[in-house]
């Protein structure tokens, strides 16, 4: 039997391989000071809205987001207006301790999570599809600069979920850890008792206006067909 | 500032915790005759459409390309382009001109001119136009039945004593995705047992919806959502055309189904290309009519904080419902999601439509505590099922609920708590206890049922779904646990998914299956002492003059 390698089909794989895991296997600091002079200027958006934009230092773009091969990553994408065009939820929740919480209920159950920043799309659902197909382990998590927050799972139809978090104003800080949580434990192949659904019925009523303006405001950053941007988080 | 006493007071009022915005043209905060909207136009070219509300063949988007293609009657478009707006306003509300000599002109129009004839309208004459351009006679409404825990037994009493109280159709949907085709049955299920012929859906991510249906145990769908921009629709993987497509895959497995839109939506995903609410809904209703769909949810539906936020949104909303029936098509007027904090902007909110009467004056009354609806609240709930059978006797008017008695209701909630105990065990699910059965048929909510575990019954669910179970299986399971006629219901349901009957515009089955839609029931509104009276349908009208809790002045015992 024949056993014919192409030598630069070899090559270019084990980059491939070798560049997915310095990705993947970045770990998420949350003492390093040291990132603090790094600027998202290089991934900025090549929209009208650059102006909108102001990079923040916790908040690092390093580079398109590539598909990751570890199993024990959880895949968090974040929408357009993240962290650097609106900085809090609807219920003025830092956009940065939203994050934490998320990250540290992944970690907390001894997997990685990864931060990814959707482009394409500002559709909670379809923003977590894009990371589902980055996640080594086929589980996304997906934020939406309002709140809105969504757990998928690769296999799952796009508007289909596993747990979905539809009113934002009833999501608090141990709501997003209990997500991040819940999302590992899929990770793992469990079957987690899902994060307890909190229905409050005027939150429509309060919060829809400011929901539409907020919505305006992440879909005007919206760049059609741009990749995703890999996102080193520190936290201090 | 030195406060005012009395502005402090009226600051604490629930109406100030409501969102309320000014308008802005250029993102759609405007409810209707926006700055940008086109102006009506069409030319004609051997039989072909040319140019559509001021645009040019070749500069059509997917929505007017749709639209172009199917969604006016080209036959009488020359004609009806060319009668003034006012005139056909005028014959809306004329009770000389009939319903079908109007449909004659607005099946014609362009959306842009639609627009144009409801901008004429004031509120009163919209009751009035509503009143005789709904398609079926008799006004009925539809209800949501859920719970944030997704307790299948809760689902099967509420549901049961929906059907008691009147609703012909009911919806519901999941707290967790996953536990779809187990609300879906225990809905269907529930109904059956409070009455035969109520039809029940299952709302949730459109191809598993489609399979429920495919297996029985739906019987029509509503949540298939167009949008008046083209990228609203691309945003979700979608075009007009994947949406024709789907609901001829309804139509041909006999399922029943209606579209959804309504105003806000295109604001709230951030597309509204700067046009107003009620021009970008003109688009979705006549998308709708484009596919051949037959009928419509609209008017603000999940989006009703929008329209209900810019000035004169509440009669935008009235106006698209109107502009939905001029199209022939069946409409469920909305009413269905939490709309204020106040008590009077909530009966504001209904008030045209109730007093009018639509095909289904709301398309989601919650018939659970608002707490439990994971449509996320609707504009009223069980709790104010008194409120509202009280207006209905006060104003004689049929808003589709009927009281009930206790024991009545204790009744049938225990009947369907144990038929749908009965389904469990024949499929093979995890148990329904007799404890739980007494929780659900004294419930209001589901802080009083038992806890269930809700990791085993989703994985029931995913495996009831690649077992390949049917709707044929539920009625063995119902009919070999003595329920023989619920299993006869649900057998007869089946039946008329073969049959059809249903798909007609605006159907609803009365408990013995007959078919009510706008062909055997057609509305005939003239004016006075014609179309459907309250008092002249003489069962309906004894049931919501008996309120129990009425006194009695002929046998008082003092």
């Amino acid at each position: 039997m024949s056993q014919e390698i192409d030598e630069t089909l070899l090559r270019s794989i084990i980059k491939d391989v070798i560049g997915e895991m310095k990705n993947t296997d970045t770990p998420i600091s949350f003492n390093d000071s040291g990132n603090s002079a790094a600027t998202a200027t290089q991934a900025a958006p090549s929209s009208s809205q650059t102006s909108d934009i102001k990079p923040v230092d916790w908040f690092k773009h390093v580079g398109v987001a590539k598909p990751g091969l570890s199993k024990d990553e959880v895949v968090i994408a974040v929408a357009p207006a993240f962290a650097e065009v609106l900085t809090r939820t609807m219920t003025k929740l830092p956009h940065k301790d939203v994050l934490r919480q998320v990250i540290a209920g992944i970690e907390e159950e001894g997997l990685k999570a990864r931060v990814v920043k959707v482009y394409r799309t500002s559709d909670v659902s379809f923003c977590s599809v894009d990371a589902d197909q980055l996640s080594g382990s086929g589980i996304s998590v997906a934020i939406q600069s309002k709140g809105t927050a969504i757990i998928h799972q690769k296999d799952q139809e796009p508007l289909s979920n596993l747990e979905l978090f539809p009113q934002a104003p009833v999501l608090t800080l141990d709501t997003y850890r209990a997500i991040g949580k819940n999302a590992a434990q899929y990770a793992k192949g469990m079957s987690p008792n899902p994060v307890p659904t909190v229905n409050d019925q005027m939150a429509r009523v309060q919060y829809q206006a400011l929901s539409a303006l907020m919505h305006i405001q992440e879909t005007k950053q919206v760049v059609p067909g741009k990749p995703s941007d890999e996102i080193q988080v520190s936290f201090n | 500032m030195k406060r005012q006493k009395r502005f402090e007071k009226l600051e604490k009022r629930p109406v100030h915790l409501d969102g309320f915005v000014k308008e802005w043209d250029d993102e759609g905060l405007v409810a209707l005759e926006g700055k940008n909207d086109p102006k009506p136009s069409i030319k004609l070219e051997n039989g072909e459409i040319t140019e559509l509300d001021g645009k040019k063949k070749e500069d059509f988007d997917l929505i007017d390309k749709y639209i172009a293609e199917y969604g006016l009657n080209l036959d009488n478009a020359e004609m009806a382009m060319n009668t003034d707006s006012l005139k056909i306003a005028h014959m809306l509300v004329d009770p000389n001109v009939s319903r079908s000599e109007i449909i004659k002109y607005t099946t014609a129009i362009t959306p842009a001119k639609a627009e144009e004839v409801i901008s004429k309208l004031n509120f009163g004459e919209m009751i009035v136009a509503v009143q005789k351009m709904r398609p079926r006679r008799t006004p009925a409404t539809q209800c949501h039945i859920t719970n944030t825990l997704d307790n299948p037994v809760e689902i099967a009493a509420d549901a049961a004593e929906a059907a008691l109280r009147g609703f012909p159709e009911q919806e519901t949907t999941t707290a967790i995705a996953r536990y779809a085709p187990m609300n879906a049955i225990s809905i269907m299920v529930g109904s059956q047992t409070g009455r035969p012929g109520v039809i029940t859906q299952c709302s949730v991510e459109e191809s598993e919806e489609l399979s429920l249906g495919m297996r029985g145990f739906t019987a029509y769908a509503e949540t298939i959502s167009v949008y008046g921009t083209d990228r609203v629709f691309t945003d979700g993987d979608d075009t007009p055309w994947s949406k024709g497509f789907l609901a001829s895959c309804y139509a041909s497995r006999g399922l029943k189904m209606r579209f959804t839109s309504g105003a806000g939506s295109e604001v709230m995903m951030g597309y509204t290309e700067g046009k107003s609410m009620l021009y970008l809904e003109a688009r979705c209703i006549f998308i709708t009519k484009a596919s051949g769909v037959q009928g419509l949810q609209n008017g603000g539906v999940s989006c009703i904080g929008i329209p209900g936020a810019v000035p004169g949104g509440i009669r935008e909303v009235l106006g698209e419902n109107l502009m939905c029936m001029m199209m022939d098509i069946e409409c469920a007027s909305g009413c269905d999601q939490a709309f204020s904090h106040s008590d009077i902007r909530r009966t504001e909110r209904m008030i045209g439509q109730f007093i009018a009467g639509t095909d289904y004056i709301s398309s989601g009354y919650a018939a659970e505590e608002n707490r439990d609806n994971t449509f996320a609240g609707s504009n009223m709930d069980v709790l104010d099922y008194d409120d509202y059978c009280a207006m209905e006797r006060d104003l004689a008017v049929n808003g589709g609920i009927l009281p009930i008695h206790e024991e009545d209701a204790i009744k049938i909630r225990n009947k369907a708590a144990k038929a749908i105990q009965a389904v469990f065990d024949g499929l093979g699910l995890p148990a329904i206890t007799d404890e739980e059965v007494e929780a659900a048929t004294y419930a209001s909510n589901s802080d009083d049922m038992p806890k269930r575990d809700m990791v085993q019954d989703m994985k029931a669910a995913q495996d009831l779904m690649d077992r390949g179970i049917t709707v044929s299986d539920i009625i063995k399971a119902l009919h070999d646990h003595g329920f023989n006629d619920v299993a006869q219901a649900v057998l007869a349901l089946a039946q008329q998914k073969v049959c059809g009957d249903y798909l007609q515009t605006s159907a609803i089955f009365d408990k013995n299956w007959h078919c009510i839609s706008a062909i055997d029931n057609p509305n005939d509104y003239q004016g006075p002492g014609t179309g459907y009276r309250l008092w002249e349908d003489k069962d309906t009208w004894d049931k919501i003059k008996d309120i129990p809790w009425a006194m009695d002045p002929q046998h008082m015992d003092f």
